[in-house]
Order: structure tokens, then C-alpha cells, then sequence
């Protein structure tokens, strides 16, 4: 997902009654489904996860314009390129709420992007791919954005306000993008030959990357656990994963592309799809720095910034300039 | 008249498309996050003008060639964007100068186009001024900001307008095209819209601590078409490399 493998306390779930006065009145709040607000008493598990969880969110969005944008000066129609570029103009507008989320929790964006820029905070594996031919643009709108559509749509009933309202104006968005995506793929499926070819590369090379998206197995995580008791994470990794299976399968068979996988088939007794496990080594490889792009991700977003300090100090400057001449004047 | 029409409309939208396209090459990697916005917005009003401009020149052109197809198979001697427009980004300050000196006159030359005799036309213009207006705003902040911001940014500023200043006189170069739309009430002339030009310019550049180069030598060739940079040349290997790979498909 956008955001995987998120740590919590990493202690395991209290009972009500193991809690101190303030922490149950906290917790007993999020089982009402209630929510918590910046100023509200939080404790401080809760507050690190969510900064976590909304951090590398944020930088999901952040470094996920990368591979679009690698298509955007490519797009082979003018209207194909003003809705890539709107759509990355978007995920750039989602980070920015989640900065704007994570900082009232008491973190700085600067903070946040020192973190991403240093390693030491991550943004979710499948950005680390490459986008190759124009069916990638399709491939990550329908399974990418299907994907973090299938955690997302959850997430605006999270217990942090500030998180649950960022995330339903980010879904509203992520449906467009995601409904794009497929179009592009319809647009490719049907096409000529070798377009057909691109599309049903683009589902082999995206396929399992898109289920890593939704991190391992945490039936056993206490990690998870604790998120989901906070309900900052809605559902297990799992149910997210079948779920996604689900909807994507029958749409693969409309387009006419083949899944990439001989285990995929339905289940008439279960109602669901059974299918193949991702290559959990390559998930591990990509978030340890390994994945085929993460070098170039953190390269372009490093040389960005980096680049753009001279225009930050001299934007401040400029300002400070012009609050010192308003003190002055009055 | 209708080839000089189809030529001034190829100039609008090849402005557009060029520079739209130049602007997208920033996604992604600008400085802060709301400049990353605020780029891509802009190029995406500027690729919006481009389909309309370019739309409009292939109905009257009237050969079955749409926006897509004047966009993306057409060779460098085509294109009728201004030498400007197609210089590359350099750094960020090189980009918000070429947007600010492009800005002023694409907003001057949208204001004269909302009183033209062709409707059509003053329909976009009216539409497009809106979206300009907002892009000169913006890059007229940035430049004053900028260039009076601290040694650094005012040293690569002064660096960017020394530049590009060169190719600011060719906006306003009449030519027989321009003859033809003034004397049909569809555009005003070029030449009409410098004094205005020149006193924004001034105005802004003082703000913003900036000299004005002495020298008002003038490249040209691009709006004709005659001998544009060698940049465009590139940006058309990577524009258009996808249609003409590809001639059968649609997309």
C-alpha cells in the first residue's frame, strides 16, 4: 500500500482496563467511532505511528509523479498529456494535505522530507518499477491506483480527523486516476498489435508488484494489530489483497489480458479468486534500496532539492525583506 | 487569407504546445511542492489553449489535420513558435524568467485577441486570459522574489534575464501574417503591444533589482518559421516520437 510494513508500539494491545484514565477515555472514543483531533490527548504510540504512516504516505505521492511524469513529455495524444499531467498535479496536491496532516501532529514538512530524502523514512515499493512503454501509464492507473484505492476508501473512516478528511477528497481523485488508467488499457487492449503487446506487458511486469503493494501476511503482526485496535489501518493486508484480486480479475478477462499468473482461478465455494503469493524476497529487496529504480527515485528527488535551495532561501529572503519594510512603515 | 489565418493560428498554439511542453519537463523536480502544483497547472493550461488553438487552425485549414496531428507530425520548419518559447529550462530562475517575459506579451496579445472580429477566436482569448493572467501574476512574484531575494538568486536572475533577453524583440516583429490579421480585425499588431510591454518590463525589473540588458538585439525565425534553435529539433525527437513510432494506432 502506500504505506507498508508501518510500525506501532510494537507491544501489543492493552486491554481497556489495563489503561490509565486518559488512554481508555482515548480509546474507548475510537470504538465509538469517534474522532481524534490535533488537540485532543493522544498517546504517544499513536501519535509516532500515524506521523509514520501519514509521512511515507505523503511521500508515496511525492516520488509516485516520478514514473508518471516520465511519460508526461511522451503522452501520444494532447489531451492524453493534459490528463497525465492533471493527475500528477493531483498526487502532488495529495501530498501536500498529508504534509499539511502529518504537521499537526507535531512534525515539520521539512522534517518529513530530510526523512525521505536520507533513506530513513521509506514511500511504498512499487514506485520503485519503471515505467517502460505508454501501457505503464494505463497499468498504473488501473492497478496502482486500484490498489490504493482499496486502502484508501477505508481510510476516510480512520480515527484521526485530520487524516479521515485529507483522505476523501484523495479518493474522490483516486477514482478519476484509477478510471483513466483502465481506459488507457481498454484504449491499448483493443488496439493494434503492438499495443496489445504493450498492454499485456505492462500487466506482467505490474501485476505482482501491484499485490507486494499491500505488504505481507500481518494475521500475526502486532504491529498491525495495534494500528487496526487505533483504526488507523481499517483492514488486514490480506483481505485488502483478495479484495483487490477480486475486482481486477474480471476486469483483466474484459480487456482481454491475461493475468500473469496459472493459479489464478475462482473459487465458486469461496466467492473469491485463488492466486499465486507474490515474490516476497523481491518485496524485501525493494525496500531494503534494492528495487530496479530506488537508486534514480531518491537521486532525482535529492537533486531537486538540493537544486532548489537557492530558489527557497531566495523566495524567504525576499519575504523577510518585505515584512521588515511593512514593520518599518507602520 | 485562410493560409495567413492557419499560419497566425499555428503561432498561438505552437506557443502553447512548445512552451506547455517545456514547462511539463519540470514534474516532479521543482524546488518545493507548490511550485510542483503550480508548474503543472500551468502547463496544463497551456496544453488546454494548445488543443484549442491548434483545433481551431486545423478546421481552418480545412485538410483533415486536427490538434493531435498538427501537434505531433509536424516537422521543426513548421512549427511558428516564437525562438523563446523552445529555449530550455536551465535552472528554475532561467524558467520562471522565460514564463514572465512570454507572460507579458501572451497576456497583452489575449487581451487585443478578446476584441477580435473572429469569434471563435475571441472565444479562446477570453478564455485563455483568465488562466494567463494568473500565470503572469505568478511568475512575476517569483521574478521580483527572486531577483530581490538574496546574492545568489538575484546574481542567477540577472544571469537569466541576460539570457533570454534576446529573444524578447521577435514578439513584437510584424510581418506580412500580422499585416493580413490587422487588416482583417483579427489581431492587434505586434509592434502596438511593445510600449505596454516595455513599461511592465521596467516596472517589474525595478522591483525585482534587475538591469535590463543595453543591448536590444533581437533573434528571430521561430514565429516564421525560417531557422529555429537547435533545441526544438530535441523536443520534438521526445514529443513526438510515440505517433511516429507508432503511425497505425490511436491512443
Amino acid at each position: 500500500m502506500y504505506a507498508q510494513m508501518i510500525k506501532s508500539t510494537g507491544e501489543g494491545v492493552k486491554s481497556l482496563d489495563d489503561m490509565e484514565p486518559d488512554e481508555r477515555a482515548f480509546q474507548e472514543r475510537i470504538n465509538a467511532g469517534g474522532k481524534i483531533e490535533p488537540k485532543d490527548w493522544m498517546p504517544e504510540g499513536y501519535r509516532k505511528n500515524l506521523i509514520r504512516q501519514i509521512g511515507q504516505h505523503a511521500h508515496s505521492e511525492i516520488v509516485g509523479q516520478l514514473p508518471e511524469g516520465n511519460w508526461i513529455t511522451r503522452a501520444p495524444t494532447l489531451e492524453r498529456k493534459a490528463i497525465l499531467l492533471a493527475k500528477v498535479q493531483d498526487e502532488a496536491g495529495h501530498g501536500l494535505y498529508l504534509y499539511c496532516a502529518a504537521e499537526t501532529l507535531g512534525v515539520t514538512r521539512d522534517q518529513l522530507t530530510r526523512d525521505l530524502l536520507s533513506g530513513k523514512m521509506k514511500y511504498s515499493s512499487i514506485f520503485n518499477y519503471p515505467t517502460l512503454t505508454w501501457a505503464d501509464m494505463g497499468a498504473v492507473g488501473w492497478l496502482v491506483d486500484g490498489a490504493a484505492i482499496m486502502n484508501q476508501v477505508p481510510l476516510q473512516r480512520t480515527s484521526y480527523g485530520p487524516y479521515a478528511r485529507a483522505m476523501v477528497r484523495i479518493c474522490k481523485e483516486e477514482s478519476f486516476h484509477q478510471r483513466q488508467g483502465f481506459d488507457i488499457m481498454m484504449k491499448m487492449a483493443k488496439g493494434t498489435e503492438a499495443q496489445r503487446k504493450m498492454a499485456q506487458d505492462a500487466l506482467n511486469r505490474f501485476w505482482y508488484p501491484s499485490l507486494m503493494m499491500f505488504g505481507p501476511s500481518d494475521a500475526e503482526s502486532v504491529h498491525s494489530a495495534q494500528s487496526m485496535a487505533w483504526k488507523i489501518k481499517m483492514n488486514s493486508n490480506d483481505e485488502l489483497r483478495q479484495k483487490f484480486v477480486d475486482q481486477t480479475a474480471p476486469q483483466a478477462e474484459y480487456l482481454g489480458l491475461t493475468i500473469p499468473d496459472e493459479n489464478l482461478k475462482f473459487n465458486e465455494e469461496t466467492g473469491h479468486y485463488e492466486f499465486s503469493e507474490p515474490d516476497w524476497d523481491e518485496f524485501f529487496d525493494v525496500l531494503k534500496g534494492n528495487g530496479p529504480c530506488n537508486t534514480e527515485r531518491l537521486e532525482d528527488r535529492n537533486r531537486a532539492w538540493n537544486e532548489g535551495r537557492w530558489v527557497r532561501e531566495g523566495l524567504l529572503a525576499h519575504a523577510e525583506k518585505k515584512r521588515k519594510t511593512a514593520i518599518a512603515a507602520e | 487569407m485562410s493560409d495567413a489565418l492557419f499560419e497566425f493560428l499555428c503561432r498561438m498554439g505552437d506557443n502553447t504546445l512548445v512552451l506547455g511542453h517545456r514547462i511539463s519537463e519540470w514534474c516532479g523536480v521543482a524546488p518545493v511542492l507548490e511550485e510542483d502544483i503550480a508548474l503543472a497547472n500551468t502547463a496544463l493550461d497551456l496544453i488546454g489553449q494548445t488543443q484549442l488553438w491548434l483545433g481551431l487552425a486545423g478546421e481552418v485549414e480545412d485538410k483533415g489535420r486536427d490538434a493531435d496531428r498538427l501537434a505531433f507530425h509536424r516537422d521543426v520548419w513548421d512549427f511558428r513558435n516564437l525562438l523563446l518559447v523552445e529555449q530550455p529550462n536551465g535552472d528554475f530562475g532561467r524558467t520562471m524568467m522565460r514564463q514572465f517575459l512570454f507572460d507579458g506579451w501572451h497576456l497583452a496579445q489575449l487581451k487585443g485577441l478578446m476584441g477580435s472580429d473572429n469569434d471563435q477566436i475571441a472565444a479562446i482569448a477570453e478564455k485563455s486570459v483568465k488562466e494567463v493572467t494568473y500565470h503572469h501574476e505568478r511568475a512575476t512574484d517569483t521574478v521580483i522574489g527572486l531577483g530581490d531575494g538574496t546574492e545568489e538568486s538575484h546574481k542567477r536572475m540577472q544571469a537569466a534575464l541576460d539570457r533570454l533577453y534576446p529573444y524578447v524583440g521577435e514578439m513584437f516583429i510584424s510581418d506580412a501574417v500580422d499585416e493580413e490579421m490587422v487588416s482583417a480585425g483579427i489581431a492587434p499588431d505586434p509592434a502596438s503591444l511593445r510600449p505596454g510591454y516595455d513599461a511592465m518590463l521596467d516596472a517589474v525589473l525595478t522591483e525585482a533589482t534587475l538591469q535590463k540588458p543595453a543591448d536590444d538585439f533581437a533573434h528571430k525565425g521561430g514565429k516564421s518559421g525560417a531557422r529555429h534553435t537547435e533545441h526544438l529539433g530535441h523536443m520534438l525527437t521526445q514529443m513526438q516520437w510515440l505517433q511516429r513510432a507508432y503511425p497505425d494506432a490511436t491512443w
